[in-house]
């Protein structure tokens, strides 16, 4: 087994200490090392989205960063999104959009919107869709997540 | 039309009981689940299309440092010839047990050939490249046509084509011939004045569920077999597994844990018997995972098709006879659904003389699942593209033509039985005075076409039990997996029984020691029929109820009544109590209630539905754009029908996908070249417009709420639709699928 | 007397007649004598028994689980089906 490195960085705005080896992703991190499952794997070779994490401020798949290239950054997953008792405005919009069906890749949706609207708060529907297309949904044939998407913009 | 009673909650959009599990990331899923001590599998796959297997040496991977345990098909019980007995579906066990893992012939690249349990991941995966397995490569058979070609390599030396109970003499790749005939073909194409012949044939596609097949399997000493797995129904894993590993049902507990998409392809199982077979050699719990490109070539996907389609009209538009010759690819092992598409093909129609016939044939290919309508969506690309045609030549509007010929109730389906009420004729006229089809539509290689589309759907067992609170909220326990809001469907119904907010059910999904039998979530089924096993048990703790509330006034409980979340006296006392107030007094009026109902109901109910899309076709590129779709469906009734509008847009849009871009490329050795979300290129939002669901209810006599399934008739109707959309921008009929770019440039003479 | 619709891949067994008028208050009376009438269609439609893996039993237009000891109706339609074979099957069970 390779030799595990100890990793320091800030999660969902914590500092955390973990240990892995070079070659785990920060997906494998997050989910097997901190226990945080919200982060899917669909691909693991970043197309599908359902992994998405926000690291420093921008958006990526979080099966193509490495664990230890997150030494002293930024970390925000979907377990940090929610405050303990009120959800977010994404959230809540989904919900009330009824935009998940399976909710597996809902969290990686969740994460890509709230890059989108942190940086673009007022996005058309062309700017929405542009910005998600690297998200797939299976289930929902995306309108009711655009609906949800554009409904949480004109909330927050 | 609508006979639709006035509901409380029924119709309503409440927000769902699983929601906020789902959008916080705290739902398990089954790749989520974790244990102490917990080993990771993984599967070594055939790289050959076809082969024999020479032998399997195991033991460079066993010394590797890490690994706890391999396996084999050597580690399962001999099948032997016997006929494994999956309720409805008697399958050969050997099949069965093969498509786990190989023991003489691999039948597909990727096909399981052993399997490594080791202390994390990347080791295991190692330990597979560590397997020596030597084969005697063998020619691959990848096209149906050429597998039905009598000097074809034969697959399967045991299998002889199948007839309706008659058996073949010779090994053949054909493992069955079905047909259904209804009236005088042959008399019903001298009648019509035009008769359209076409030829078709569809790609392989994949459901694309977004979470790759997952599975944790623990043996205890006592030989109690636990599995944590995604999966669209628990209790058929336990049958398959139980079946697979010859060990008995009730050592077996399959715990379901949330599923990400399943779309049919999370029926069968995999890698389930794998970790059990590992947990049971190594002592320890061990989870499987596929990756993507495991779930493309090692699992189910549904198969290509070759179809001929040929059907006659008078000049006033009456079809007089339809014949269709349904060749579907059963990929490795028999049973493609060509049943199915056999059944659908016509089902749109009233046509008196019908002939179809159907062949499943076995390929080098994954062996398929069901996907969605399994058959239907090839079948109708067919039937719906010559119907257009036939309208075109008569020069009739194509939902004029429909509607002229339009199944209902009465009418007799060309496999036989009649139609109970159906709303195809309501889809047709509510697509026709929608505002998409009268808008106007005339812009060069722009194209509009439509296409309608038959689902039987399917009723089969569901039980649910009920649990009165003492806070007048109810704990509903269900065995069916939610997928897509079934909790909430289900919920929504016992609520409306009982006169109570949705919000005031509690539903579980529990595993399979802890819920009576209930068959999968597929076939449309679970809004449907565990939708009426929770009316059942609702319908229960009523009565029960009513019994209490005669106890505590002193009354024949014949002289209670219950309407609108009240309890109330009649004939002498004035008494009243809502079941609220009634759930805080169940300890002093005989204690705790448990209500139940189960279910196996055959009045599913057929669905239809009809499509209309807008398309541009780039002339340079080929590129095909939606740029607007309309999907008109019979629901029968809505229970929360933001869910039936996901349903509807879901489906269209995988129909998209299948009629635009999506088939399983291969190469001459019978590789699959496109194994990953990159090279398989499902749409993605910034290729769609918004989707337009029409929900159209003709409520289902065969449910209290005239509930019809609505899952699968959405990805029946898009192919076609679109191919006649395509037809209508460029005036080329496209007859094979996908309609990607190059076989549009290619059908334009541009390549 | 139920009325039992013939397949088509059956009616050479009964001289290309579509459907049979026969007595029997079950599904194992009506084969049984639409055997006597009509000598090895039960050898068809049953093995050991019970209806063949392959063949599905609808009555009045509902798809039954298939048992022989399904009671029918004096006046029901019977149809004997391909049964939705193999990877479907599982669908439905």
């Amino acid at each position: 087994m390779a030799r595990r490195s100890h990793v320091q960085t800030t999660l969902n705005g914590e500092t955390v200490e973990f240990l892995c080896e070079p070659r785990q992703s920060l997906l494998e991190v997050l989910r097997d090392e901190l226990h945080l499952t919200g982060a899917k794997e669909g691909c693991n070779n970043g197309n599908c989205g359902a992994c998405s994490v926000i690291l420093d401020g921008r958006l990526v798949n979080s099966c193509l960063v490495l664990g230890v290239e997150t030494e002293g950054k930024s970390v925000e997953t979907i377990e940090g999104v929610a405050d303990p008792d009120k959800l977010h405005p994404i959230q809540d919009a989904f919900l009330e959009n009824a935009a998940l069906q399976c909710g597996i890749c809902t969290p990686g949706f969740i994460m890509s919107a709230k890059a989108l609207l942190d940086e673009n708060p007022n996005p058309t529907e062309h700017e929405v869709r542009y910005w998600l297309a690297g998200n797939l949904c299976r289930c929902t044939g995306y309108d009711k997540i655009v609906r949800a998407v554009l409904d949480a913009a004109a909330a927050e | 039309m609508l006979e639709n009673k006035e509901y409380k909650v029924i119709g309503t959009r409440p927000i769902r009981h699983d929601g906020v599990d789902k959008v916080t990331g705290r739902a398990l899923y089954g790749a989520d689940f974790q244990a102490a001590g917990l080993l990771h599998g993984r599967v070594l796959r055939s790289p050959h299309a076809h082969a024999h297997i020479i032998s399997i040496d195991t033991s460079r991977a066993e010394a590797l440092p890490g690994v706890k345990g391999v396996v084999t098909a050597k580690d399962l019980p001999n099948p032997g010839d016997k006929i494994a007995d999956l309720g409805e579906g008697a399958v050969n066990l050997k099949h069965l047990c093969d498509n786990i893992l190989a023991s003489d012939k691999v039948l597909y690249k990727g096909h399981a050939v052993a399997a490594v349990a080791a202390t994390n991941p990347h080791i295991a995966e190692e330990a597979c490249t560590l397997i020596d397995v030597e084969y005697e490569v063998l020619p691959p058979v990848l096209e149906v046509r050429q597998a039905m070609e009598s000097d074809a390599p034969i697959l399967h030396d045991t299998i002889r084509t199948t007839s309706l109970g008659e058996t073949g003499d010779e090994p053949s790749n054909v493992a069955s011939h079905i047909q259904h005939k209804l009236g005088d073909p042959e008399k019903g194409f001298a009648e019509a004045d035009v008769i359209i012949e076409r030829e078709f044939v569809t790609g392989t596609v994949h459901q694309g569920y977004i979470e790759p097949h997952n599975a944790t399997a623990h043996y205890n000493a006592d030989g109690q077999l636990t599995i944590w797995c995604s999966t669209q129904g628990a209790f058929t894993v336990r049958e398959q597994v139980a079946e697979i590993l010859q060990y008995p049902i009730s050592k077996i507990k399959v715990v379901p844990m949330e599923i990400g998409g399943g779309f049919g392809g999370k029926i069968s199982v995999y890698i389930k018997p794998v970790a059990a077979l590992l947990a049971k050699k190594t002592g320890k719990p061990v989870k499987v995972l596929m990756n993507r490109a495991d779930v493309f070539e090692g699992t189910g996907p549904t198969p290509a098709s070759y179809i001929r389609v040929k059907m006659g009209a008078t000049k006033a538009g009456k079809l007089t006879a339809a014949q269709a010759y349904l060749a579907f690819e059963a990929g490795a092992y028999p049973g493609s659904p060509v049943g199915p598409g056999a059944m659908c093909i016509f089902a749109p129609y009233n046509i008196e003389n019908v002939i179809i016939d159907g062949y499943d044939v076995v390929v080098n290919k994954p062996k398929t699942a069901p996907y969605r309508a399994p058959g239907a969506p090839n079948a109708a690309f067919g039937s719906e593209t010559v119907v257009d045609e036939i309208a075109e030549k008569l020069g009739i509007d194509p939902l004029e033509i429909r509607l002229l010929n339009a199944a209902k109730e009465g009418d007799r389906r060309a496999d036989g039985p009649v139609h109970p009420r159906i709303g195809c004729i309501e889809t047709v006229e509510a697509a026709k005075a929608h505002p998409h089809y009268t808008a106007p539509n005339g812009k060069k290689h722009h194209g509009r076409g439509v296409a309608s589309g038959y689902w039987f759907n399917i009723g089969l067992e569901s039980s649910v039990t009920i649990n009165v609170n003492s806070d007048g909220t109810i704990n509903l326990i269900e065995g069916s997996t939610d997928i897509g809001g079934t909790r909430a469907s289900i919920a929504m119904q016992a609520a409306e029984v009982l006169g109570i907010p949705a919000e005031s059910v509690n539903p579980s999904v529990v595993d399979t020691n802890s819920v009576g039998y209930t068959a999968v979530t597929g076939g449309s089924r679970t809004t449907y029929a565990t939708g009426y096993a929770a009316y059942e048990a609702a319908q229960d703790v009523k009565q029960q109820m009513i019994a209490r509330a005669a106890k505590l006034w002193e009354v024949d409980a014949a002289n209670v009544q219950f309407a609108d979340g009240e309890f109330s006296s009649i004939n002498g006392k004035e008494e009243q109590i809502s079941f609220r107030d009634l759930c805080a007094r169940l300890g002093e009026t005989g204690g705790p209630i448990v209500g139940s109902g189960t279910v196996n109901p055959g009045g599913a109910g057929g669905a239809y539905a009809t499509h209309v899309v807008d398309v541009v076709v780039d002339e340079e590129t080929g590129k095909v754009d939606i740029l607007r779709y309309t999907a008109v469906q019979d629901a029968g009734k809505a229970i929360h029908p933001s869910y039936v509008e996901g349903q509807i847009q879901g489906g269209a849009v995988q129909g998209i996908g299948w009629a635009l871009n999506e088939e399983y490329i291969y190469n001459a050795e019978g590789e699959m070249t496109n194994a990953s979300f990159l090279d398989y290129r499902m749409p993605t939002c910034l290729d769609l417009p918004m989707i337009d669901a029409v929900i159209v209810e003709v409520p289902n006599p065969g449910h209290p709420y005239g509930v019809r399934g609505v899952g699968e008739v959405p990805i029946v109707p898009p192919m076609a639709a679109i191919a006649n959309a395509i037809y209508d921008a460029i005036g080329i009929r496209m007859t094979e699928l996908p309609m990607s770019p190059d076989r549009l440039l290619k059908a334009m003479g541009k390549i | 007397m139920p009325i039992v619709a013939i397949p088509s891949l059956l009616r050479n067994l009964t001289n290309g007649k579509e459907s049979i008028t026969v007595p029997g208050a079950t599904i194992r009376e009506v084969i049984d004598n639409l055997e006597s009438r009509y000598p090895g269609m039960k050898a068809r439609l049953c093995e050991n028994d019970r209806i063949k893996p392959g063949i599905a039993v609808y009555v009045n237009g509902l798809l039954t689980r298939g048992s022989i000891l399904e009671r029918v109706d004096a006046d029901a339609e019977i149809h004997f089906l391909p049964a939705i074979g193999g990877g479907i099957s599982e669908t439905f069970h």
